[in-house]
């Protein structure tokens, strides 16, 4: 389970929306709670690693820039929990793609966006033998 | 000697919650070896079923990646710090169908292949003893969908082949009729299949050949308008084209919607293939950033081909196919063949993928279809020759000959066309000599220049009329073709 709130969630719609047809990609910070949930307490989007990279339908956050990422973590005092990319003009569902570049425990956020506007929202987690994605409840809190 | 490791956060998990372990190693292979016979579950997140790093798992002997030192021999010294860092990478779900089902021995994603029926284990055995195709593989293939652009030399032996291994759908594309002169080389087609659309002859013949086979026709020209539907609708695009802007369409169609183009050319006695494929490679922008200019280069109806070459680069891209559907290793992207049927030669030549290219570069500019006529000057062609010349008629030339004028006829086709047939009375100049032999051509009489469908004729017109030619030349419309069907049934049509 990931708690995301509607501001955060909000924001890696835009940023779907914004790179589209590209495929953006950014970092979830937040914190890494009791019973294996998770807290977003800010997004972090990651948008010049893809131009390097240079895929149509592909991200790629290169290990400097999550270091880079992780260090401003520690310096709030929160964790990297997961990862939000776009899936332009498919559906939010991870690619085999995805399960073979995936890392455990951290959540995996996808938003589709049809047309230039970002339509369903998913989270998923690795299955820990990386067998499959399983998908993950999105929590909004009450605002 | 002992030197540290940290685990990331999500391995943590896997390594007993710690942060940090200490290993006894002298290269950061060994340490890696070490960490993970402790802690087995971590083996499978670091390293791939070769027992190579998982490429995007990133290793750090203190601050430097050991991809640019020595790899896993990079050398560790007692105090140094092994990081392990991910990068995460990832894409988009339809887009990658061909890899996801490509992934061998893949359990997860085999298990959404389609089954095969007795019959068709029956039918597909040869491919099933192998393990490089095996059930799974053969449930691959039937789980593809391939589209053919063409169904002429190239897309014959292609066809005919893609049924045969049991590639589950096959899209056909073409919106020409069946001619005599294709039997030749087109074996898809029959003689009974002379005036039928070529797609439903195809069709008859692919469904004669394996009947497991879901057959799609798209009795159409592939166009601007039309390309990304039918691109994005497949797994997988085959290029039997025969000419630029098609070829050029089929190329942007396929980099924009992330697919395979496997190509294949042919000339005469040359052919070339390659698999253009932007994720991986090169596109055919990259190789040839620009078209010739029309007329350069001839086609096929007018330089000829040998019947055999195309049936050997159509099969050439059926295994390239199949191998990409497969997932097989050592795909032929980044390489061009070359085949030279004459010489029986095959060579190979390396291709690199254009950081310029302007649709797969690092700055395209070319993020939709275009008009890809007008791209190859076509349009512009026809507008810029046609108005100046004079043009005959093979009836009217008939006549005119008939009622005694004087005419000098000069064909400017090769000898062994010549030799196939000819127009009574005529004279052999062919194109290439049409200048140097300027002083055979009477400017005093009037003249009719021929060819076998009237392009040669007007480019010599226009180079004799270029060099100052001043007598009267007229263009015979349609060639000695138009002259075979219009005059004198008895001269071959070629």
């Amino acid at each position: 389970m990931i708690e995301i709130n509607d501001e955060h969630l909000t924001q890696m719609r835009r940023h779907g929306e914004r790179d589209y047809p590209f495929e953006c990609c950014g970092l979830m910070l937040g914190r890494f709670e009791a019973t294996r949930q998770k807290i977003v307490t800010e997004t972090y989007p990651i948008s010049n690693a893809r131009e390097e990279a240079d895929k149509r339908n592909r991200f790629l956050i290169r290990p400097e820039e999550l270091m880079r990422g992780e260090k401003y973590a520690r310096e709030k005092g929160v964790d990297v929990v997961g990862f939000y990319h776009s899936h332009p003009d498919e559906p939010a569902v991870p690619s085999k793609y995805d399960l073979d570049h995936a890392w455990p425990t951290y959540s995996y956020v996808v938003v589709a966006v049809t047309q230039g506007g970002a339509t369903d929202l998913q989270s998923w987690e690795m299955e820990a033998d990386r067998s499959k994605f399983n998908a993950e409840e999105i929590v909004t809190p009450p605002v | 000697m002992p030197v540290t490791i940290t685990i990331p956060t999500p391995l943590r998990q896997f390594a007993a919650g710690l942060s940090e372990i200490q290993v006894e190693a002298t290269t950061a292979g060994e340490a890696l070896d070490q960490l993970t016979s402790t802690h087995a579950e971590l083996r499978k997140h670091l390293f791939n079923d070769q027992n190579g790093l998982r490429n995007f798992v990133n290793v750090y002997v203190n601050d430097e990646d050991i991809r640019h030192t020595d790899g896993p021999n990079t050398p560790v010294k007692e105090g140094d710090t092994i990081l392990i860092v991910p990068s995460i990478a990832g894409g988009s779900a339809v887009l990658d169908e061909v890899a996801s089902k490509n992934a061998s021995g893949d359990q997860a994603g085999s298990s959404e292949l389609p089954m095969l029926s007795n019959e068709e284990v029956a039918r597909y055995s040869r491919h099933l003893i192998m393990p490089e195709v095996g059930m799974t593989g053969q449930r691959k293939l039937k789980g593809a969908s391939v589209l053919m652009i063409g169904t002429g030399g190239l897309g014959a032996p292609l066809g005919m082949y893609l049924a045969a291994a049991g590639v589950g759908r096959l899209g056909l594309v073409d919106f020409d009729v069946v001619d005599a002169s294709n039997l030749q080389r087109q074996i898809i087609h029959g003689t009974k299949d002379v005036g039928r659309p070529k797609i439903a002859s195809a069709r008859d013949r692919l469904e004669d050949i394996n009947p497991h086979v879901e057959i799609e026709t798209h009795e159409t020209r592939l166009t601007s308008a039309n390309a990304m539907a039918l691109v994005s609708n497949y797994d997988v695009i085959v290029d039997g084209t025969d000419n630029f802007p098609t070829r050029y369409l089929v190329n942007d169609a396929c980099v924009l919607a992330s697919k395979p183009n496997v190509y294949g050319s042919i000339f005469r006695f040359e052919g070339q293939a390659s698999v253009f494929w932007a994720e991986r490679g090169p596109c055919y922008r990259c190789l040839y950033p620009e078209p010739p200019p029309p007329g350069l280069v001839p086609s096929c109806a007018e330089g000829g081909v040998l019947g055999v070459l195309p049936g050997i680069i159509g099969a050439i891209q059926a295994n390239e196919t199949i191998k990409i559907i497969l997932g097989a290793p050592d795909i032929l992207v980044n390489r061009l063949l070359l085949f030279d049927a004459w010489r029986m030669r095959f060579r190979e030549l390396k291709l690199r993928k254009s950081p310029d290219c302007p649709i797969c570069g690092d700055h395209p500019t070319i993020k939709e279809l275009i008009d890809y006529e007008e791209f190859c000057g076509i349009t512009q062609q026809e507008q810029t020759t046609k108005p100046i010349m004079d043009e005959i008629t093979a009836s009217e030339l008939k006549q005119r000959l008939d009622d005694g004028d004087d005419i000098q006829i000069i064909d400017v086709r090769e000898p062994h066309e010549y030799e196939i047939g000819q127009i009574p009375n005529s004279k052999l100049i062919p194109l290439g000599q049409v200048l140097n032999r300027i002083d055979e051509i009477d400017p005093e009489r009037e003249t009719v220049v021929h060819c076998k469908m009237g392009g040669r004729s007007a480019k010599a017109i226009d180079a004799l009329q270029r060099s100052g030619f001043q007598g009267k030349l007229s263009n015979l419309v349609g060639g000695i073709t138009a002259w075979s069907n219009d005059v004198d049934p008895s001269v071959p049509k070629y």
